[in-house]
């Protein structure tokens, strides 16, 4: 389909004729330079390929020895939001570090949201700033925000760089910290004097984090507590969050699965983490998780609880969630464990190297004979799934039915594509009706709910993966928040999909005032159905891409096949659906998982429990 | 709630106590003290926090603590293991006519006079933080005019140094 050879794209640089002298020292060794080229040779050391950013006063002198370098290649966006999320979409599609760059005080603000949002799914993220030069700093200068001060509590770490000296080991450390351990964003601030100065460059520098040893190896007696657990538990349910992603243990958790013959379920973060093929495979859990995965939680005896944080979109009510279930707690990062629900038996590790020490230690068990009868708690789950699959109906007023646009998406483009999605009712159901296979192809904003995440997003994974089709399934009101970005795509060649279902409406709000505000619409309608503001088709053009739209479910396929045709430039398509179609399964905020609805006001676990 | 004195060694570098009281403050957690002072290694600082919570809440601060990529350790001091001393400067109304059982006072917790007036005296004492208190109590009657109280600081018993063992 779109394997289309389209970089390197020709920038402007010097001509050829005039190649710049590039002193070659030998490795380690010190070389004068400025700050600003010991930042960018600090960057190109660490490995970083791509930078998303925007330049401005403070930055400028970095942008400078940026344009000669032969590694780095800089991504001008159109809003610093943009580099940040681009850059969280490269590091989830790719596994590497994501870097953004941006200029002091409302460069560095606008990359607020984007920290905030890769800090929630630990997705790692190294963001430069400018800063207004030393002298300058408390005087509230010109465009000066302090922005270590600002993203302390949404980054793992931060850095104000004093000394140009300094700058090879922050970043050095930043990339470090950035991609070990859980990881997450890290901030480096630079002040433009700094960037001026003349100082020395070596590599590799030596780190000093003397209080940053994260524990990767689990302790033994805690994996043999939990081999014990799994050889005795009936009911046991393999909880997979994130983590396992970002540990790229999904091998292994294929593995356990099916050593233990365990149902799954995955989160919202974990999706793809098990193939949705799987016979295992329950689904997602959560508000609006899948019955089956709701209820295996529910009525489990024992959470095997792998790189998950039991969000309070996955446990509803804590107090009623898996009111039976023992748990085992397997995370890298120690605050996690115990913070929500007490766990039996916490582990500390790499959930990598948890799963391979548990594979080891319950095959001795099997060895042993130790092995528990699962056939009830199948049966009992195969009814669930039976029952309530999840689906939809029809929109009754004859609309396009945004269910039926995704899974056909799903269908037509495959499970080897990326996935993004924004925020409300079309990430839910992208969540519930693409069948992921793979690890890496579903990315989206989890914790922090970021509208507009999935233009960048999509944009920065198809920079990171250019032989993939990629995919963001958007929403009508996330689309207008970030949608600039494909005047970048567009020009920087970077050919992306998008697929607006356009409900007209702000949908996932409008859900809940349906439910829960007796239908009183405040303030959701777009007008995008109403009076087509914007055209859809026509911003796409505007903005370099081409725009099509589709109304009817007998062009759906066709105009997916168009879409998928055109790999030369961004396409956008104008899903119009019908704006009353609803996100089921749900467990109502407030409320226990075993409230669970299949639809409204068909709550299964709770009938059963009358019964 | 009970109250838990932690020994937190960080980096000497500047921003790191904004990082620990952002920390408590963003996660919901009281401080009940917290002084900060340099210790025998120039490159390390040293906290002693006081929080009032109870166990399990005690166990996500210190988790939460040991995240900060600038704390280097942190050691729980049980009220019996550790020294535990908080400093008093107290301005006490003191003329004449009562200054004699003022400096009796002074005399019997073992506190001093730092600064002399016709009508008032400054007195310093240290102590763990009941016995600061008892003082306050015995000196209010005379007019207390102005008081500053530093932050609890403690110190583990016995030879073994903090710094010995990693966390």
């Amino acid at each position: 389909m779109t394997t289309t050879p389209h970089r390197p794209v020709p920038v402007p640089g010097p001509p050829p004729s005039a190649p710049r002298p590039k002193p070659a020292p030998p490795a380690g060794a010190p070389v004068r330079l400025t700050g600003a080229q010991s930042l960018v040779r600090s960057l190109e050391a660490a490995g970083c390929e791509v930078v998303f950013g925007i330049p401005g006063g403070a930055i400028l002198p970095a942008y400078d020895p940026l344009l000669d370098s032969d590694k780095v290649r800089h991504v001008l966006v159109r809003h610093e939001q943009g580099a940040g999320h681009a850059a969280t979409g490269y590091a989830q599609a790719t596994g590497r570090v994501g870097v953004c760059m941006a200029t002091s005080g409302p460069g560095a603000t606008n990359l607020v949201t984007p920290l905030a949002d890769a800090y929630m799914d630990s997705v790692p993220v190294v963001a430069i700033t400018g800063q207004v030069p030393s002298g300058a700093i408390g005087t509230d200068a010109f465009q000066e925000a302090d922005i270590s001060g600002i993203t302390l509590p949404i980054t793992k770490h931060n850095f104000l760089v004093t000394d140009p000296g300094d700058i090879p080991r922050a970043i050095a450390e930043a990339f470090h910290l950035a991609s070990t351990g859980r990881p997450g964003p890290v901030l480096v601030d630079v002040p433009k004097d700094v960037l001026q100065a003349q100082t020395t460059f070596s590599w590799p520098p030596e780190l000093r984090l003397p209080g940053y040893r994260p524990t990767t190896k689990p302790h033994g007696k805690q994996i043999r507590e939990a081999a014990k657990l799994i050889a005795t538990s009936v009911r046991p349910v393999l909880y997979v969050g994130g983590g396992v992603i970002r540990a790229g243990a999904c091998p292994e958790l294929r593995e356990l699965a099916e050593l233990t013959g365990i149902p799954v379920v995955t989160t919202l973060m974990a999706r793809g983490a098990f193939p949705d093929s799987h016979r295992q495979h329950l689904g997602m859990p959560g508000m609006h998780g899948t019955v089956a995965a709701v209820a295996a939680m529910q009525r489990s005896d024992l959470l095997i609880t792998l790189g998950a944080r039991f969000d309070d979109r996955v446990t509803g009510q804590l107090s009623s969630f898996a009111p039976d279930a023992r748990v085992v707690h397997a995370d890298i990062d120690p605050a996690e464990i115990s913070k929500n629900r007490k766990a039996d038996v916490p582990i500390v590790g790499d959930c990598k190297e948890v799963i391979t020490e548990l594979l080891a230690a319950i095959r001795g068990d099997h060895a042993e004979g130790e092995r528990p009868d699962l056939t009830a708690w199948w049966a009992q789950l195969d009814g669930y799934r039976a029952t309530f699959p999840l689906g939809y109906d029809w929109p009754a007023d004859g609309t396009l039915s945004p269910q039926y646009v995704i899974e056909r998406i799903g269908e037509l483009v495959g499970p080897d594509a990326i996935y993004t999605a924004g925020v409300g009712q079309h990430q839910m159901w992208a969540a519930q009706f693409i069948r992921y296979e793979h690890p890496g192809t579903w990315i989206n904003s989890g914790g922090l709910g970021t509208m507009g995440f999935a233009v960048p997003a999509a944009m920065g994974a198809k920079y990171g993966r250019p032989e993939t089709q990629v995919w963001a399934i958007d929403g009508d009101g996330c689309f207008q928040m970030t949608n600039q970005e494909l005047a970048t795509c567009a020009i920087e060649n970077i050919p992306i999909k998008v697929a607006v279902i356009n409900n007209g409406n702000l949908g996932m709000v409008r859900q809940w005032q349906n439910l829960f505000y007796a239908e009183r619409y405040s303030s959701t309608d777009l007008g995008t159905h109403k009076h087509r503001i914007p055209d859809f088709v026509l911003l796409a053009e505007a903005l370099g891409c081409v725009g099509l739209r589709c109304e009817a479910k007998e062009d759906v396929d066709r105009v997916i096949a168009e879409a998928q045709a055109i790999t030369d430039r961004p396409v956008v398509i104008d899903f119009v659906v019908g704006a009353d179609a609803q996100v089921w399964p749900m467990v109502a905020a407030g409320t226990g998982n075993d409230q669970i609805m299949a639809a409204r006001d068909i709550r299964p676990l709770f009938d059963d429990d009358q019964s | 709630m009970t109250k838990h004195t932690l020994s937190v060694l960080v980096e000497n570098k500047p921003g790191v106590l904004a990082r620990v009281a952002g920390l408590f403050s963003r996660r919901g957690f009281n401080i009940d003290s917290l002084a900060v002072g340099p210790t025998e290694q120039p490159e390390v600082s040293r906290m002693t926090i006081v929080v009032a919570v109870e166990e399990l809440p005690l166990e996500q601060v210190t988790k939460q603590l040991n995240k900060l990529v600038n704390v280097i350790k942190i050691v729980e001091l049980e009220a019996t293991a550790a020294v535990r001393r908080e400093l008093l400067l107290v301005k006490v109304r003191a003329d004449a006519t009562v200054r004699s059982q003022v400096l009796e006072t002074v005399q019997l917790f073992r506190a001093k006079v730092v600064d002399v007036s016709p009508e008032a005296l400054t007195i310093e004492a240290t102590g763990a933080g009941d016995k600061i208190d008892a003082l306050l109590r015995m000196l209010e009657p005379y007019g207390i005019r102005e008081m500053v109280q530093s932050g609890m600081v403690a110190i583990g018993r016995g030879p073994r140094s903090i710094t010995a063992t990693r966390s």
